[in-house]
């Protein structure tokens, strides 16, 4: 049987069948301005020797550069043995194991990863994953409108210092659903929410709200003081979280009295390479009473007929097969293979291994503000980071940042394309992968670039 | 054969209805309806407080097999939800005209339910279903 399932042939037999002239003419119906056009800027077709040849030249102007780039995905050290198992052909699938006698590894692996998620965010329950952590925002954000059904506005408050790639996907996703987004500025001074702006609100009918701990800019926010906001008011508290960082700071579970309802984030830092991208993972967990809103799907362990435990997917009927057009989301999958590597990636690691990590970070955003202070570079926020941080670079920051680069240093990500009021400015992260050599280098290369030297 | 009772009306869509001596109107799934729904996993009723208009879906019931709409057999507002079904929904199906209850509604137009099925007419109904 060939692969290709109709042939020229096939296809005019078919027409011919059905009395229709072309394949174009069955798109009739759709008003031809909302018929996509064929996609501009693709290329036709590579044979694979070119596409091959093609990616090693890409990857050599790459080089192997020393990166303080982190803005929402971060270089940490993988043990060998993450990927060594994950990719064993036991666990090596993508997919959701729905057939349960058939997956039991794979199903505890991710009840496993529920549990350390769970722990983690210091949340009741956890779904078995989402594509990534944007997206996982969008759900939560419209999981929250399903919560708070008292509120009439579908009003989000959403902190501008939020990753800019998660704004933009959850307006995305949520813009058309009737949900309106109300930004919250970032304080002069500090970079985290402005009190007195969340004061604004106190007559308004707010839907949830969404705290980024740490944000975009590194900042640590006063997230009991603005949680308890939110409770004075049964708001539910949408929580996005560096999973690293958890293993330092309060989980979102215990923020103010009650904790935040929702807690999302990205995974990658747990064990995923950078990878230009993805994939990624993305993380939801909730309370006990939210559990029938969250979207995705749980496994379960249960016992069979004799009392042998097994596990299975479990509240499912929110998805495709049962609830259908009334399922509570389009999530179709979990990104099952990264979830692998990262339930691997911390177990290997365990408790004590994450706060490691956690204070090499903590301590490395700390040796890399002082050595960039040295050469005249001063942090543009007060406060509290966590590993990465808005330094003022001048107005001369992207001329810097290139003639740094050209020395084999990517000293940060330029924050005025995101945000014009921060011209200058530059968000620099360092992990524990860094050394002293490497901030060395940073800041020799930080001194030629501004001319310090 | 599954139960109708005649102290009770009854809508095409199988819900049951039975009017309360302070006028308000209580709401349930038929015995037919759970049957053929098999074991409910999960009732998500209307807000209390929110207004349901007559034929309109206002509630979800969520069984093993599927998640079926609840319609508003007549209008009004919502007053109460059993809230014993969100720990325990199989009640609708071990009692679906008692303990089963979804929702009680004070109605807006007390005739709605005039316009509701009999107990012989509810039970023709099905028998042509079936």
């Amino acid at each position: 049987m060939p692969f290709i399932p109709h042939t020229e042939d096939d296809t005019r037999q078919m027409l011919e069948h059905i009395g229709v002239a072309s394949i174009d003419n069955l798109f009739d119906e759709i008003p031809a301005e909302l018929r996509a056009p064929p996609l501009s800027g693709i290329p036709e077709g590579m044979a694979e020797m070119e596409i091959a040849r093609l990616m090693r030249d890409r990857a050599g102007r790459d080089g192997m550069p020393l990166s303080f780039i982190g803005a929402g995905a971060y270089e940490h050290h993988i043990p060998a043995a993450v990927w060594q198992i994950a990719t064993r052909g036991e666990f090596y699938s993508a997919y959701t194991p729905y057939q349960a006698e058939a997956s039991q590894g794979t199903l505890q692996l991710i009840y496993e990863y529920q549990t350390m998620i769970s722990r983690l965010t210091g949340m009741e329950v956890s779904n078995a994953s989402l594509y990534d952590g944007a997206s996982a925002l969008a759900e939560a954000v419209l999981m929250a409108v399903r919560i708070n059904r008292r509120s009439k506005s579908n009003r989000v408050l959403v902190p501008g210092a939020l990753h800019p790639a998660y704004r933009a996907v959850v307006r995305a996703i949520v813009g058309n659903q009737g949900i309106e987004l109300t930004e919250l500025p970032w304080d002069e001074r500090h970079g985290g929410i402005d009190p007195e702006r969340l004061a604004g609100f106190e007559q308004d009918d707010i839907t949830a709200l969404v705290i980024a701990q740490p944000n975009f800019f590194g900042v640590l926010e006063d997230v009991d003081d603005l949680t308890r906001w939110a409770e004075a008011r049964g708001v539910p508290v949408i929580a996005v979280v560096n999973p690293v960082s958890l293993a330092l700071l309060k989980a979102p579970g215990e923020w103010g009295d009650r904790g935040a309802d929702i807690v999302v984030g990205e995974g990658q830092p747990l064990g995923a390479p950078l990878s230009s991208g993805g994939p990624y993972f993305g993380f939801m967990t909730t309370r006990r009473e939210h559990i029938r809103q969250m979207p995705g799907r749980i496994v379960g362990r249960t016992e069979d007929a004799d009392g042998r435990p097994g596990f299975v997917l479990t509240l499912q009927a929110r998805e495709q097969h049962i609830r259908r057009s009334k399922a509570t989301s389009n999530i179709c999958t979990n990104q099952g293979l990264v979830v692998t590597a990262a339930t691997i990636h911390m177990a290997l690691l365990g408790d004590a291994g994450l706060t490691r990590v956690a204070e090499a970070c903590w301590t490395h955003t700390r040796a890399l503000g002082e050595r960039l202070a040295e050469v005249g570079i001063r942090p543009r926020f007060e406060g509290h980071h966590f590993h990465e941080r808005v330094f003022d670079f001048g107005p001369d920051a992207t001329g810097i940042l290139a003639r740094m680069a050209g020395e084999g240093v990517l000293g940060g990500y330029a924050l005025e394309h995101d945000y014009p009021d921060l011209r200058g400015c530059v968000l620099a992260c360092a992990t524990e992968t860094k050394t002293d050599a490497d901030f060395d280098r940073l800041a020799a290369a930080a001194a030629r670039a501004t001319g310090a030297v | 054969m599954t139960e109708t009772r005649t102290n009770l009306k009854y809508s095409k869509s199988h819900e049951w209805v039975r009017q309360e001596e302070d006028g308000s109107l209580t709401v349930g799934i038929t015995d037919h309806a759970q049957t053929l729904l098999g074991d409910l996993v999960f009732v998500e009723a209307p807000e209390p407080g929110s207004q349901v208009q007559a034929g309109e879906p206002c509630a979800t019931v969520e069984s093993v097999k599927a998640a079926s709409d609840v319609y508003a057999p007549v209008s009004g507002e919502v007053v109460a939800v059993n809230e014993e079904l969100t720990d325990s929904p199989e009640r609708v199906n071990e009692s679906p005209f008692e303990e089963g209850w979804l929702f009680r509604v004070q109605p807006t137009d007390p005739a709605g339910l005039d316009a509701l099925l009999d107990a012989d007419a509810y039970a023709e109904l099905v028998a042509s279903e079936e």
